[in-house]
C-alpha cells in the first residue's frame, strides 16, 4: 500500500508548520517587543502558505498566458504583413459582389459587405424565431404525450424523440434539402395548393399581402387593443382578489386582440389586394418565395430541437410532486384547472432554465444554414472571409453576435426565472 | 378460548380472487391502455390511422421496391431515366450503399493499406470493452492502455511512414473512420481538460477562475461551426511563419475545445453538487488539494454527472458531422460526396445514403444513451432520494 505512508509524511510536515506558525504567533502576542512573527517560519513554511502559494500560481498563469497571447499576436501580425492583408475593419464599406437568395431588406450585389453580413444576421434571427415556435410547439406536444396514459400515443412520442434526439441535425438538415425538398416538381409542373400558393423546386410561393392607403389603421386598432386587454386582466385580477368573483379575462382579451383589428380593418373598407404568384414556364412571377434552404433548415431544426424540448417538458412535468395535484383534486379543483394553476407553475420553474439553452443550441444551429446555401450569418460571413480574406475580422463579428445573443437570451431568462421561482421564507 | 367449532369462523382459507379483467386478457389491457375515455379512442384511432398512412409506405420505399444489388445507377433509375427499372418506380438504393460500404466506413485510404484501420478498430474494442464492463478488473491499467496507449499505437498505425509502414497522408482519411478519431480524440482530451476547467472556474484565485469563465462561456456561447472555421484559418495564422498545420489536426483541435467548454460545465454541475462536508472533511483529514480532489470529490461528482457525460460524449459524436463543411470527409462528408458521382447519380441515391449514415449515427448515440441509463442503475449507491 504505497500511497498510505507517503500521505502520512505530509500530515506530519504539515502539522510541523502549523506548530511553527502556531508558536511564532504566540510569541509575538506575548511579548510584543522581542520576537517578530516572520522569524518563526522557515523558507518551508511560506512554500506552504495557501495564500503564497495562490499568489505564485496565479502569477505563472498570467505570464503564461500573456507569454503565450503575445507570442501568438506577434506571429498573427507577422503573417499578415506576409501575405499583405490590411487588418481592421473599413472592409466592412467594399462593395460585397455577391448575390444573396433570401433576404429580409434590400440587397444587391451594389450592396456592401456590412449590409451583407446585416442580411445573414436578420436571416438567422428569422430562422431562429420560427425555429424556436415550431419546435416548442412540437416539443410540448410529444414531451406531453411522452406521459400520455395512451399506450400508442406513449410509445409514438418515444420513437419520435428517441431518432431525432440521436441523428445529427446536419444530416436532417440534408434529408429535408436533398431527399424531400429536391423532389418537388419543376416549375412549369407546380403543384397548386389552395388559397393560392404554388409549390415547386424553388420554394414555396405565396400571395403577397398588398396593403391599401387607410392601412395603418389596423396596427393602431392592435395596440389599443393590446392596452385595453391589459387594462381588462389588471382590473380582472383586483376584483377576484377584492369579491372573489371570476370574470372571463381570456375570452374578453381575446376577443379584443382579434375582434379590434378586424372591426378597423372593415371599417377603413377593408383596404386588401393580395399579389398572386404565377408560375410560368421557368419562372415563377409575382407573389413571395419562400427558399426550399429556408424550408430544409427551419423544419430540421424544428424537428431535431424538439426532441429535446420534449424530454425537458416532460422533465419538469414529471419533477411535479403527486400530492400536489391531489391535494388540488382533494381542494375540489377540475382537472384542466389543475393542470392550469397547479402543475404547469411548478413545472415551468424546472423547465425554463433547459428551455433556455435549448433555445439558445437552435439559434446556434442556425449556423448550419451554411451547408445548404441558407444565407444566414455564418454563410454570407464565410463568404465576405473567402473574398475578403479578413478572417479574424469575420470571426470577431461572428464571436460578438452570437455572444450578445446568448447573453441577452441568458439575462432574460434569468430575469424571467427569478421572477418564477419559489418564494421561501 | 377455544375457537376451533365456532360456526361463524371461517376453517380454511379463500381462494385467491382472479385478478381484474383489464390486466389479465387482451381486450382488458385494450380497454385500459388504448380506449380508457372518449378521448384516448380518439387520439388512438388517430395514432393508427398515421401508422397505416405511413409505415407501409415507409416498409415498401425501404425493403420491398428497394434495388438491393446492382453495379450501377441503371438499377436504381427507372426506363425513362435510363436505368431497367419500371417508371413511377421508387424505392431505396441499396446497391449503392453495397457498392461504397467500404468507402463509407475508410474514406480513400488506400485499400491494400486497409488492414490497419481494421486492426486499430479491433484493438479499440478489445480495450473498450473491458472498460465499460464493471465487474472487469484493473480498470485503470485498462483506461491508460486505451486513452494513452492505444492514441500513439493507432497515429503510427493510420500515419505510417514508421516501421516499414507506407504514408497515408490525413486528406485520404475519410468516412466513419473520421468521425470515430475525431469523437474519441475529443473525449479523450475533453474529460481532463473539462475537469481542469470546471476546477479552475470554482478556484478562490480571481486570475484563474476568470480565465477559465472566460474560455467556457466564449466556447459555449458560439456555434461549433464558427469554432471550426476559427480552427481552420486562424490557427495557421497563430503559428510562427513557415510552420504548417495539418487541416485533420486543425479540426482536431476545434473540436477538443469546443467538447472541453461543454464538459467543463457538466463537470461544475456535479461538483456544485457535492455537499460542503465532503470538501471540509477532507481538509480536516490533511489532505493536499490534489488528493482531495482525486480521493474524495471527483469520485462523488463524476458518478453524478455520468447522465450529462454522455449527453456530452453524444452531442460530440453527432457534432463531428460538421467537418464536412469545413472540407473534411466523414461519414456525413463521404457518404455527401458520392451523390455527385456519375457511376451512381439517381434521384434515390441521395436519400438512401442519408439514411444509412443516419442509421449508423442513430447506432451509435443509442447505443451510448442505454450504457449510460444501465451505468446510472449500476452506480446508483441507493443515497438518492
Amino acid at each position: 500500500m504505497p500511497p498510505y505512508p507517503r500521505l502520512k509524511q505530509k500530515t506530519h510536515k504539515k502539522e510541523k508548520d502549523l506548530k511553527n506558525e502556531v508558536t511564532g504567533e504566540k510569541a509575538s502576542m506575548t511579548d510584543h517587543a522581542a520576537i517578530a512573527p516572520s522569524e518563526g517560519r522557515t523558507l518551508r513554511a511560506y512554500v506552504y502558505d495557501p495564500k503564497i502559494r495562490g499568489i505564485f500560481f496565479q502569477l505563472l498563469t498570467l505570464v503564461i498566458v500573456v507569454g503565450v497571447g503575445w507570442s501568438i499576436f506577434d506571429n498573427t501580425v507577422a503573417n499578415l504583413a506576409r501575405s499583405g492583408t490590411a487588418s481592421g475593419y473599413q472592409f466592412l464599406k467594399g462593395r460585397a459582389g455577391f448575390d444573396i437568395g433570401a433576404s429580409l431588406i434590400d440587397y444587391t450585389s451594389d450592396s456592401t459587405y456590412g449590409r451583407a453580413i446585416l442580411v445573414g444576421f436578420l436571416n438567422t434571427i428569422l430562422v431562429a424565431f420560427f425555429g424556436i415556435i415550431t419546435a416548442t410547439t412540437i416539443g410540448f406536444i410529444i414531451g406531453i404525450g411522452r406521459l400520455s396514459k395512451n399506450w400508442l400515443i406513449a410509445k409514438l412520442c418515444t420513437v419520435y424523440v428517441e431518432v431525432f434526439r440521436n441523428i445529427p441535425v446536419l444530416l436532417i438538415i440534408f434529408f429535408w434539402y436533398k431527399g424531400v425538398l429536391s423532389s418537388l416538381p419543376q416549375v412549369r409542373d407546380s403543384v397548386k395548393l389552395p388559397l393560392g400558393m404554388v409549390l415547386n423546386n424553388r420554394g414555396l410561393a405565396f400571395p403577397r399581402p398588398v396593403w391599401g392607403d387607410a392601412a395603418w389603421v389596423i396596427p393602431v386598432a392592435l395596440l389599443i387593443a393590446v392596452v385595453a386587454a391589459f387594462v381588462v386582466a389588471r382590473w380582472a385580477k383586483q376584483r377576484q382578489m377584492r369579491t372573489g368573483k371570476q370574470f372571463h379575462t381570456i375570452w374578453t382579451v381575446v376577443g379584443l386582440i382579434v375582434g379590434l383589428p378586424i372591426l378597423a380593418f372593415l371599417a377603413a373598407g377593408a383596404p386588401l389586394t393580395f399579389d398572386f404568384p404565377i408560375a410560368g414556364r421557368f419562372n415563377l412571377s409575382g407573389g413571395s418565395v419562400i427558399a426550399p434552404e429556408f424550408v430544409a433548415l427551419y423544419l430540421a431544426l424544428s424537428f431535431y430541437t424538439a426532441s429535446f424540448i420534449a424530454e425537458t417538458i416532460r422533465a419538469g412535468i414529471r419533477a411535479v410532486a403527486k400530492g400536489q395535484s391531489e391535494a388540488a383534486a382533494a381542494l375540489g379543483l377540475q382537472p384542466s384547472t389543475t393542470t392550469r394553476l397547479v402543475v404547469v407553475p411548478q413545472a415551468m420553474r424546472v423547465i425554463i432554465p433547459p428551455l433556455t439553452s435549448q433555445y439558445l443550441n437552435l439559434t446556434k444551429n442556425s449556423s448550419l444554414g451554411i451547408a445548404v446555401g441558407f444565407p444566414e450569418l455564418v454563410a454570407t460571413g464565410g463568404t465576405t472571409m473567402n473574398q475578403t480574406g479578413q478572417a479574424i475580422e469575420v470571426v470577431s463579428i461572428w464571436l460578438a453576435v452570437y455572444l450578445s445573443i446568448s447573453i441577452t437570451t441568458s439575462l432574460f431568462m434569468n430575469w424571467f426565472n427569478a421572477k418564477m421561482a419559489l418564494v421561501e421564507r | 378460548m377455544d375457537t376451533k367449532n365456532v360456526a361463524y369462523i371461517r376453517q380454511e382459507m379463500i381462494g385467491p380472487a382472479p385478478a381484474p379483467l383489464s390486466t389479465r386478457s387482451a381486450s382488458g389491457w385494450v380497454r385500459t391502455n388504448l380506449l380508457a375515455t372518449p378521448k384516448d379512442a380518439l387520439l388512438t384511432i388517430l395514432a393508427v390511422a398515421l401508422l397505416v398512412w405511413t409505415l407501409p409506405g415507409m416498409i415498401n420505399w425501404l425493403f420491398i421496391q428497394a434495388a438491393w444489388f446492382g453495379t450501377d445507377r441503371s438499377f436504381c433509375t427507372t426506363a425513362v431515366q435510363g436505368g431497367i427499372q419500371p417508371n413511377g418506380w421508387s424505392g431505396a438504393c441499396w446497391a449503392f450503399v453495397g457498392d461504397r460500404f467500404q468507402q463509407f466506413m475508410f474514406g480513400r485510404y488506400p485499400i491494400d493499406e486497409r488492414w490497419r484501420p481494421i486492426l486499430v478498430a479491433i484493438l479499440f474494442i478489445a480495450l473498450l470493452v473491458p472498460i465499460l464492463m464493471p465487474k472487469m478488473p484493473r480498470k485503470g491499467l485498462n483506461a491508460l492502455l486505451l486513452f494513452v496507449g492505444l492514441p500513439i499505437v493507432a497515429f503510427f498505425l493510420l500515419h505510417g511512414n514508421v516501421f516499414g509502414l507506407q504514408k497515408v497522408e490525413t486528406p485520404l482519411w475519410g468516412g466513419l473512420m473520421v468521425t470515430l478519431i475525431l469523437s474519441f480524440v475529443g473525449i479523450a482530451v475533453s474529460l481532463p481538460v473539462g475537469i481542469l476547467l470546471a476546477l479552475g472556474r470554482r478556484s478562490t484565485m480571481p486570475v484563474i477562475r476568470i480565465l477559465c469563465v472566460t474560455f467556457i462561456e466564449v466556447i459555449r456561447g458560439v456555434p461549433l461551426i464558427t469554432v471550426l472555421f476559427m480552427a481552420n484559418v486562424m490557427l495557421p495564422l497563430f503559428l510562427p511563419t513557415g510552420w504548417t498545420i495539418d487541416n485533420f489536426l486543425r479540426a482536431l483541435v476545434g473540436v477538443a475545445i469546443f467538447a472541453s467548454a461543454y464538459m467543463a460545465e457538466v463537470v461544475r454541475g456535479g461538483l456544485q453538487a457535492i455537499p460542503k462536508g465532503q470538501f471540509e472533511g477532507a481538509d480536516s483529514l490533511g489532505l493536499s488539494y490534489w488528493q482531495k480532489i482525486r480521493l474524495i470529490i471527483m469520485p462523488q461528482a463524476l458518478k453524478l454527472v455520468i447522465p450529462g457525460i454522455v449527453n456530452t460524449f453524444i452531442g460530440l459524436f453527432k457534432d463531428t458531422s460538421l467537418v464536412s463543411i469545413i472540407g473534411m470527409f466523414d461519414l456525413l462528408g463521404i457518404v455527401q460526396l458520392n451523390f455527385t458521382d456519375t457511376t451512381w447519380i439517381s434521384p434515390v441515391t441521395p436519400i438512401t445514403g442519408l439514411v444509412f449514415a443516419g442509421f449508423i449515427f442513430w447506432l451509435f448515440c443509442f447505443g451510448m444513451s442505454r450504457y449510460s441509463a444501465f451505468m446510472e442503475r449500476h452506480l446508483d449507491t441507493g443515497l438518492k432520494r
